[in-house]
C-alpha cells in the first residue's frame, strides 16, 4: 500500500499544482516531495532487512486483457534507490527557490518525474516497468528543453531519440519474454525470469542486448555515452540533477533488476565484454574530464567515470561488487547532486562556468568554498567520505576478479583526484579576478540544500552498515540464484 | 443501421435547408443528428443483421467502426465551426460532408461489393467538391483537380477488380464470392489480377505507397477541416473497407496476399516517415504522417488478417483522436498567424499553453510515447507482429517510428523555445481539445476500454 502511495502522491500533486499560482505551486511540490521523504523513511524504518520476498506490495489488475498488472513492492535493492530519490527531491526543489521565473509546471514535471522513478524502482511488472522507464523520460526532456541553455532543441532531442533507440529494444525483449510465458501470457516478474532462463542459448544472448542496449544508454557507459555531457551541460541544473544523481540509475537498477536474474547465461557469457566496456569508459572519461574547460562538462564527464565504476562492479557479479554498486548508488547521487549544485550557485553569481575565467572564489567566499571541498573529497573517495565505501568495494571487487582490470579500474581514484583537484585550484583558489571578485556566499537557501548534504556525504562515509544491511539480503539472494542458475548451464 | 438514415437524412435537410430557408437550423440540426446517431448505434450494439436482402450487413465490425467514425465527425464537426461560418455555399459544404460521413459508413457496412462501391462513389465525389471549396485559393483548385483525376484512376482499378472478380465467382455478395472461393480447387486465373486491382484501388483510397502520391497535395491544398475530414473519417472508412474485403472475402488467399501487404507496408513505413522528417509546413508532414501510420496498420493486418480487426479499431481510434487534435491546433495557428509553417508554431507555449499543450499530446500520441494511446495501439502491432513471427518486419516499424519521434517532435521543438504573440481562443475550441486531451490519456491508461471488438 505504501509503495503505491509513494508513486500516486507526486502524481496527484503534480496534476494538482498546474492549476495553482507560482508561489503555491512551489509551496506544494516542496511540501509533497518533503511528505514523500518521511513517507519513505517510514517504509525504511518498517523494512524487514531479513525478508527476501519484496515488501509492502500491491497488485492490482490493470489491462487484463493483455496481463498487465499494476504490480509494486520493495525489496532491498529498491529500498536504497526509492530512498535516494526521495531524499534529494525536496533538495532539487529547494535548489531552485532562487530563480523566480519558473512556472508551476516547472514542478509539476518534477514532481511527474518522481512519480516515474519511484515507478520503475519498485515495478514488479515488465510492462509497467517499460511504463515507468518512458514516463520517466518526459518530464526531463521538457525540463531541459524548456528551460534549457543554448542549442537545447537540437541537444535534448538526440538525447531523447538516443535514449528512445534504447527503450525499444528493451521493448520488443520484453514482448519477446512475455510470449515465453505459459499459458495466457504475463507479465509479472517472476514468469518473465523462468521465462528468460528457460530460453536457448541464442535467444538469451538477443535478448540480453536488446535490454543492456537500453541500460547502458541510460547509465551512459562507453560508446553510447555521446549524449550525455551535451544534455548536462544544456539542462537547466534541476534537470542535470534529475539525469545525474537519479535517472542513470535507472540503467543500473535496470541491470540488476531486468538483466542479471532475467538472462543469467547470457550475463555470464558477455558480462565481461560489458565489464571491459565499463572500464574503458572509466578511463577515457577521466581524461576528458582532466582538460575540459567547462566547470559543469568536468562533472558530466566525472560522472561518465564514476558509473563506469559502478556497472564494472557490478558485472563482476559478486556480494562485493555489487553490495559497492548499491551504497556508491547513493553517494554518487549525493555527491553529483551537490556538485551541480555548487556549479549551478558560481555561474549563477558570475555568469560563466569557464574554468579560465574563475579563480579566488574562496577568497570571497569561505563557506562555498568549505562546503565544495568536502564534496569534492566525496567524489574522489578520500576514507571516511560517503564515495570511499562504494568505491573501496568496487575496486576490491575487480581486483578479486582479475587484478589487471581492477589496477586499470583503480585509475579512477588517482584520475578523479587529478580532475577535481585542477577544478578545485582553477575556480577556488588563486587570485580574485574582476568576475568572481563580486560573488557573494551561500544564503539561506542554499545552505539549507548544502549542509544537509555534507553531513550525509561525512555520516555513510563513517558508518555505512545500516545502508549495506539494507540490501545485503536481497543482494546475497540474487547472486545465489544467479550463480545456481548460470552454473547448471555447461 | 438507423444510425445511417440519420446521416442521410440530415444531409438531405441541408440540402433543403437553402430552398426553404432554413439556414439558421443547420449547425443544431447536424450537431443534434450526430449526437442521435451515436446513440441509436450504440443501442443496437447487440443487434447483430442483416438489411435489405444481405446488401448491408452490422456486425459487431461495423457497429463499432460506424461509431467511431460518428464520433470521430461530432469532434470534426466541434473543431470545424468556422469553415460553416462564410457566408456562401454554407448548407451545401455542410451537405457535402454529410454525404461523405455517409459514404464511410457504407464502406464498413457493406456486404456487397456494389454497396461498397457506391460508398466509395458518395465518399470520393463529395470529396472532390470539398477539396475545392475554397474557390479562391488556386491550391484548393489543384488538390481538388489532383484528387479528382487520381480518385478516378483509382475507381476505375477498383471497379475493374470487381467485374473480374464477379466474373469469376457470379456474385457481387461477400460471403457467397468466399464461398466460392472456397468451394473452388482451381479458380480462373483472371480473378487473381481482379483481386489485384481492388488492392490498388483500395491501396489508393487508404494513401499506402505507391498509391500515395496525391496525398501530400490534396491534404495540403484542402481547407484545413476538410484535411482532418480526409485524414480521419475517410481513413476510417477506407481501411475498414480494406480489411473486410481482404479478411473475408479472399481470406483464402491470406499468405500469397500477405506478401504484397507486406510489400506495401515496408515501402509505406520507409517512404512516408522519411518524406515526412523533410517537411517544413506542418499540415504537409500530418499529410506524410497520415500515410506513415497506415503502415502500422497493414503490419497489424498482414500479420494476422482474421484477427487483427480489434487492434486495427483501437489504433485507428488512438490515431483518430490525436490527429483531429493536431488539426484543431494548425487550423487555429493557420487563422491567426497566416499558415502552418512551423516558424508559426515558435513559442506557443507561451502564446497559449493549451494549445502546446494540445499538440504536444497529439505529436506524443502519434509517435507512440507512452502513456498516451497512440504507443498502446503501435504496442498492440507489434505485440500482433512478434507474437506471429515477423521480427525483421516489426524492426522496420520500430526504426520508423523511431524516425517518426524526429518529426514529430519538431513542432514540439519549436513550440517551447523563444516566445510568441498571444492567442487567443474560443471557449468551445477550449473545451474541445481538453476533452481530447482527457480522452487520449483515458484510452492510453486504460486501453480495455477500446478493446471492443
Amino acid at each position: 500500500m505504501l509503495t503505491a502511495l509513494l508513486i500516486l502522491l507526486p502524481l496527484l500533486a503534480s496534476a494538482a499544482i498546474i492549476t495553482l499560482k507560482p508561489s503555491m505551486g512551489k509551496f506544494l511540490a516542496f511540501a509533497t516531495s518533503f511528505l514523500v521523504l518521511v513517507i519513505s523513511i517510514v517504509v525504511a524504518f518498517h523494512f524487514d532487512k531479513n525478508e527476501t520476498n519484496p515488501q509492502f506490495s500491491i497488485d492490482l489488475p490493470w489491462v487484463t486483457s493483455l496481463g498487465i498488472n499494476f504490480s509494486v513492492g520493495i525489496d532491498g535493492i529498491s529500498m536504497l534507490l526509492v530512498l535516494l530519490t526521495t531524499l534529494l527531491m525536496p533538495g532539487i526543489i529547494l535548489s531552485s527557490l532562487n530563480d523566480a521565473s519558473k512556472p508551476p509546471s516547472f514542478y509539476s514535471l518534477i514532481l511527474l518525474m518522481q512519480s516515474a522513478l519511484i515507478g520503475v524502482f519498485t515495478a514488479r511488472d515488465g510492462f509497467l516497468f517499460y511504463l515507468f522507464w518512458e514516463i520517466a523520460l518526459i518530464p526531463v526532456y521538457f525540463i531541459c528543453l524548456v528551460w534549457g541553455g543554448e542549442n537545447r532543441g537540437r541537444i535534448t532531442l538526440k538525447f531523447f531519440i538516443y535514449t528512445l533507440t534504447g527503450s525499444l529494444f528493451m521493448l520488443v525483449a520484453l514482448i519477446y519474454l512475455y510470449y515465453q510465458t505459459p499459458g495466457t501470457h504475463t507479465f509479472a516478474i517472476q514468469a518473465l525470469y523462468e521465462a528468460g532462463r528457460a530460453l536457448g542459448e541464442t535467444q538469451q544472448v538477443f535478448v540480453f542486448v536488446a535490454l543492456f542496449l537500453a541500460f547502458a544508454i541510460k547509465m551512459p557507459v562507453f560508446p553510447f555515452h555521446t549524449w550525455q555531457p551535451d544534455t548536462y551541460t544544456v539542462a537547466p541544473v534541476q534537470g542535470t540533477m534529475l539525469l545525474s544523481a537519479i535517472m542513470l540509475k535507472m540503467g543500473i537498477y535496470g541491470v540488476i533488476r531486468w538483466l542479471i536474474p532475467v538472462v543469467p547465461y547470457a550475463v555470464k557469457q558477455w558480462g565481461p565484454v560489458a565489464l571491459i566496456l565499463s572500464v574503458v569508459g572509466i578511463v577515457y572519461a577521466s581524461c576528458i574530464a582532466i582538460v575540459q574547460k567547462d566547470f559543469k562538462r568536468v562533472i558530466a564527464y566525472s560522472s561518465i567515470a564514476h558509473v563506469g565504476l559502478i556497472s564494472a562492479g557490478l558485472l563482476t557479479l559478486s556480494v562485493v561488487g555489487m553490495q559497492g554498486a548499491m551504497i556508491q548508488m547513493l553517494s554518487h547521487g549525493i555527491v553529483v547532486f551537490a556538485l551541480f549544485y555548487i556549479v549551478e550557485i558560481i555561474s549563477e553569481r558570475t555568469k560563466t562556468r569557464d574554468l579560465s575565467h574563475l579563480g579566488g572564489i574562496r577568497n570571497v567566499a569561505p563557506m562555498l568554498a568549505s562546503v565544495f571541498i568536502v564534496v569534492m573529497l566525496g567524489s574522489v573517495a578520500l576514507p571516511l567520505t560517503s564515495g570511499f565505501v562504494g568505491e573501496f568495494l568496487l575496486i576490491n571487487s575487480l581486483v578479486q576478479y582479475k587484478l589487471w582490470i581492477g589496477s586499470v579500474a583503480g585509475l579512477t581514484i588517482i584520475l578523479g583526484a587529478v580532475y577535481m583537484l585542477r577544478t578545485f585550484q582553477k575556480s577556488m583558489s588563486g587570485e580574485t579576478n574582476a568576475m568572481t571578485a563580486l560573488l557573494t556566499d551561500l544564503n539561506y537557501h542554499e545552505r539549507l540544500v548544502l549542509f544537509p548534504v555534507v553531513i550525509l556525504i561525512v555520516i555513510i562515509g563513517v558508518y555505512p552498515g545500516p545502508l549495506l544491511g539494507i540490501s545485503e539480503t536481497a543482494v546475497t539472494n540474487l547472486l545465489s540464484l544467479y550463480s545456481t542458475i548460470s552454473a547448471s548451464v555447461k | 443501421m438507423n444510425a445511417l438514415f440519420v446521416i442521410c437524412g440530415i444531409g438531405v435537410f441541408s440540402l433543403l435547408a437553402e430552398v426553404f430557408n432554413l439556414k439558421k437550423w443547420v449547425t443544431l440540426v447536424s450537431f443534434g443528428g450526430l449526437v442521435l446517431a451515436v446513440a441509436v448505434m450504440i443501442l443496437d450494439w447487440s443487434a447483430i443483421s442483416y438489411y435489405y436482402h444481405g446488401m448491408l450487413f452490422f456486425d459487431r465490425f461495423a457497429i463499432a467502426f460506424t461509431c467511431l467514425i460518428l464520433i470521430i465527425s461530432i469532434f470534426w464537426y466541434w473543431m470545424s465551426g468556422d469553415f460553416f461560418k462564410g457566408e456562401a455555399h454554407r448548407t451545401d459544404k455542410s451537405a457535402l460532408v454529410f454525404f461523405v460521413i455517409t459514404g464511410a459508413l457504407m464502406m464498413v457496412a457493406f456486404n456487397n461489393m456494389a454497396v461498397l462501391f457506391l460508398g466509395i462513389e458518395i465518399l470520393s465525389i463529395s470529396l472532390y467538391v470539398l477539396a475545392g471549396s475554397n474557390k479562391e485559393n488556386l491550391f484548393s483548385t489543384e488538390a481538388a483537380f489532383k484528387y479528382f483525376l487520381m480518385g478516378s484512376f483509382a475507381t476505375g482499378f477498383l471497379l475493374f477488380g470487381m467485374t473480374l472478380v464477379y466474373g469469376a465467382t457470379g456474385s457481387f455478395n461477400i460471403p457467397a464470392i468466399a464461398n466460392f472461393i472456397a468451394g473452388h480447387q482451381t479458380l480462373p486465373r483472371f480473378l487473381y489480377v481482379g483481386i489485384l486491382l481492388m488492392m490498388v484501388g483500395l491501396a489508393f483510397k487508404i494513401s499506402a505507397v505507391p498509391f500515395h502520391a496525391w496525398a501530400p497535395d490534396v491534404y495540403e491544398g484542402s481547407p484545413t477541416p476538410i484535411t482532418a475530414l480526409m485524414s480521419t473519417v475517410v481513413k476510417i472508412g477506407a481501411f475498414a473497407a480494406f480489411v473486410k474485403i481482404f479478411s473475408v472475402c479472399f481470406v483464402r488467399f491470406d499468405h500469397s496476399l500477405a506478401v504484397f501487404e507486406q510489400g506495401i507496408m515496408v515501402l509505406t513505413l520507409i517512404v512516408a516517415n522519411v518524406t515526412a522528417v523533410y517537411q517544413t509546413n506542418v499540415k504537409r508532414m500530418l499529410a506524410y504522417s497520415s500515410v506513415g501510420q497506415v503502415g502500422y496498420l497493414l503490419l497489424a493486418f498482414s500479420s494476422d488478417n482474421a484477427h487483427s480487426s480489434g487492434i486495427i479499431f483501437y489504433y485507428l481510434s488512438a490515431y483518430a483522436i490525436a490527429s483531429i487534435m493536431a488539426f484543431t491546433v494548425v487550423q487555429i495557428i493557420e487563422t491567426k498567424r497566416g499558415s502552418a509553417n512551423i516558424i508559426n508554431f515558435h513559442g506557443l507555449l507561451k502564446s497559449n499553453p493549451l494549445m502546446a499543450m494540445a499538440m504536444t499530446v497529439s505529436m506524443l500520441s502519434l509517435a507512440g510515447i507512452p502513456p498516451l494511446a497512440g504507443f498502446f495501439g503501435k504496442y498492440l502491432v507489434f505485440t500482433l507482429s512478434i507474437s506471429k513471427g515477423f521480427v525483421v518486419l516489426t524492426v522496420v516499424a520500430v526504426i520508423t517510428s523511431l524516425i517518426g519521434v524526429y518529426y514529430y517532435f519538431k513542432p514540439i521543438v519549436a513550440m517551447y523555445q523563444s516566445t510568441g504573440q498571444p492567442i487567443s481562443v474560443s471557449k468551445s475550441q477550449k473545451v474541445l481539445l481538453s476533452i481530447l486531451i482527457f480522452l487520449n490519456l483515458l484510452t492510453g491508461l486504460f486501453p480495455d476500454l477500446l478493446r471492443v471488438i
